[in-house]
């Protein structure tokens, strides 16, 4: 009892989710972003992501961890066409985390937002809750055509039907480059050990990825430009994602 | 209060313990009708669901919540009049409350029943639905009480368990009266039933206070329900969810549908198991001035989310609002509104509150048009959240359709059920409605 007495006290320190060691963020700079669509076919790649056929993509029903968003801004004929990546913004307010009754979605102490597959019922209620919609279901059990079974990524998880699933801002990656540190004796990851598919792939390098608890990392130089912005931001989700807007010449 | 004469005591158990003896041809064939409408309808499209994914169903990326969870808060709903109104209208002393409310009690629990079935449809992976429970395990992993969900299953079974515990202790001097009535396993059955009574005084006070205090107990709990299945959607930040009207909107909503849906029931007990003689004009004409009140209560809330949306005037809740009233599913919208708030009012005229047969349909079109309600509710706000790239629309796989049907049936075989092993009209409640008879009668 006064173990767990001790723990919640802890707890309510403030500070206490301050004190560990990494918050990974990104920053997608769409003045550097083409929508080339590299990151797209990356994340496939990467993170098992099914291939959901014609049929199922005509339903809406695609997979896309990150996806290339489109709007359209003003009347024809004067009209602009926009876009933007979206994925997981890996909130720390995530409305989502609050409405899984089994906590299949948590924070984890990286600050990330967290699918357990395993643990997920399919109530579907974070993807209701989520303003990004970046939640995925799976509404089948999805396969592989061959020969594509081999190139199955040994690090994922394959998903099964009746779960949800979203970026993870490639989990797996930054799991091996914490290992790799502690072989070496290192606390900390260094600065650019973590790439995650997208961000490796984009061929601008519009995608920066880091540790913002850093002050050193070159995320947190790329956040401080005074071009950033958060999607959503008055929705208090408190995004991990900074977007730093185009220049309009 | 009894359109063909007053009953004796004796009339009273013989005409309603004969429903639950008596079982004709016809009962049978109804009966084997629902059994069957609700495995082909409901369980065997269920079962290739399961096998294949939820993926069978319409719903999509741009609406991950369908009808499965408008049903549910249908259903939730149409369990709202039976207890609480019997126990509203047992604390106010209501007279003509006695005859109906054994039967809209055990609608509360079949429709809650129904709406449980509802939740295993619509998850994902409902092999796994046990993991919603604070059960015990060595993982050590607890449920999420932060969640609406989880609020969900605690009001639910709560609710379910209390309106077990109170229909069946107002049943038990009625369970004697058909020992008394039966032989053989019958009689053995009901001796156990009803924990051997004996309808002593102290008896009698005992259940009276019980009785009194589970009323008392009810009310808040079945208000709470639908509150807490509204924050299934008002917790959200969705736009055309986060209201903060929503808990009284789903509650009146839940009230309104539920007495019409005792309305219905009423109409077929009389027909089908000849109850004129207990249930008779002053029930319907209560009945349906409480439908009338509460079609204008629900009028108003409506007329606020509309209005407090409007004035809210943010962008994402004024596309949300567009899309309702013009959009994809404007048709079903108007012909809600045409049905919940319009026609109702013609029970303005006595005339028609005093037609059974008019009050059926009426009673039957409100139910249709809270069902397209909480469909409106759940299919309007989700393909209009936030993102522009992101919008879109879902539409019902014949699968959803299927189920829906199937879900009626599973609500009529559990109630005919009912009816012959309960009786379906408080005998002793009835009783206490005679005019005392004289000693020498």
């Amino acid at each position: 009892m006064s173990t767990i007495v001790e723990k919640l006290r802890q707890y309510s320190k403030p500070g206490y989710y301050d004190k560990f060691d990494y918050h990974w963020t990104m920053t997608i700079d769409l003045d550097r972003c083409t929508g080339c669509e590299a990151c797209v076919v990356a994340c496939q790649a990467e993170n098992n992501l099914p291939i959901v056929g014609e049929e199922r993509f005509a339903e809406n029903r695609e997979i896309k961890w990150i996806r290339i968003e489109r709007y359209w801004e003003g009347e024809y004929p004067d009209i602009k066409m926009g876009f933007i990546p979206m994925l997981c913004q890996q909130c720390d307010d995530a409305p989502c985390e609050t409405a899984c009754p089994v906590y299949a979605t948590y924070h984890n102490q990286d600050g990330l937002n967290t699918q357990i597959y395993n643990r997920c019922i399919g109530t579907r209620t974070c993807a209701v809750y989520c303003p990004y919609e970046v939640r995925y279901f799976n509404w089948f059990t999805y396969t592989w055509d061959e020969p594509l079974e081999q190139q199955l990524n040994p690090d994922v998880t394959v998903r099964e039907k009746g779960v949800m699933e979203k970026c993870t801002f490639c989990i797996q990656r930054i799991r091996i480059a914490k290992d790799n540190a502690k072989d070496d004796n290192r606390r900390r990851v260094r600065d650019g050990e973590v790439v995650p598919a997208c961000v490796q792939s984009c061929p601008t390098e519009a995608l920066v990825f880091g540790n913002s608890n850093d002050p050193e990392a070159k995320v947190s130089k790329m956040m401080k430009s005074p071009r950033g912005y958060k999607v959503l931001e008055e929705l208090h989700t408190t995004p991990s994602i900074v977007y730093l807007t185009k220049v309009q010449s | 209060m009894f359109d063909h004469g007053q009953p004796s005591y004796a009339d009273v158990n013989k005409d309603i313990i004969s429903t639950m003896l008596e079982t004709g041809p016809k009962y049978w064939t109804l009966l084997g009708i629902t059994v069957s409408v609700a495995g082909i309808c409901f369980f065997m499209p269920w079962f290739y669901q399961l096998i294949v994914g939820v993926g069978a169903a319409g719903m999509n990326r741009n609406a991950v919540w369908g009808s499965y969870l408008s049903n549910f808060i249908f259903w939730i709903g149409l369990s709202h009049s039976g207890t609480l109104l019997s126990a509203v209208l047992h604390i106010t002393n209501s007279p003509w409350r006695k005859a109906i409310y054994r039967s809209a009690e055990a609608m509360t629990l079949f429709s809650l029943m129904t709406a449980a079935m509802f939740v295993m449809v619509h998850l994902g992976r409902v092999w796994f639905v046990h993991w919603s429970f604070p059960i015990p395990n060595q993982m050590g992993l607890w449920p999420n009480f932060r969640s609406p969900l989880m609020f969900d299953v605690m009001a639910i079974t709560t609710y379910l368990t209390a309106s077990s515990i109170f229909i069946y202790m107002g049943s038990v001097p009625d369970f004697a009266a058909v020992r008394d009535a039966s032989t053989g396993l019958r009689r053995r059955l009901y001796t156990i039933f009803s924990f051997g009574w004996r309808g002593t005084a102290r008896e009698w006070h005992t259940l009276g206070w019980a009785y009194t205090f589970f009323a008392v107990f009810v009310i808040p709990l079945a208000v709470s329900v639908h509150s807490i299945v509204s924050w299934d959607f008002a917790l959200s930040a969705v736009p055309g969810f986060h209201h903060t009207i929503f808990a009284p909107y789903f509650v009146t909503g839940a009230i309104y549908s539920g007495t019409a849906g005792i309305v219905t029931v009423m109409y077929c007990l009389r027909k089908f198991l000849n109850f004129e003689r207990y249930i008779g004009q002053v029930h319907l004409d209560s009945l349906g001035k409480l439908l009338i009140t509460l079609s204008l209560i629900w009028t108003y809330i409506n007329i606020l989310e509309l209005f407090s949306t409007w004035y809210g005037g943010t962008s994402f809740e004024l596309e949300a609002l567009s899309f309702k009233l013009t959009g994809f599913y404007a048709p079903l919208y108007w012909e809600m509104l045409l049905f919940c708030a319009f026609v109702p009012l013609l029970m303005l005229f006595k005339k028609i509150r005093w037609s059974w047969n008019k009050m059926l349909v009426i009673s039957i079109l409100i139910n249709i048009g809270m069902l397209t309600e909480r469909f409106i509710i759940v299919a309007t706000s989700q393909p209009r959240k936030f993102l522009p790239g992101a919008f879109g629309y879902y539409v019902p796989s014949w699968i959803e359709f299927s189920i829906t049907v199937g879900s009626f049936a599973i609500f009529a075989t559990l109630f005919l059920i009912f009816i012959k092993w309960v009786p379906a009209i408080s005998l002793y409640e009835v009783k206490e409605t005679l005019r005392p008879l004289r000693r020498d009668a």
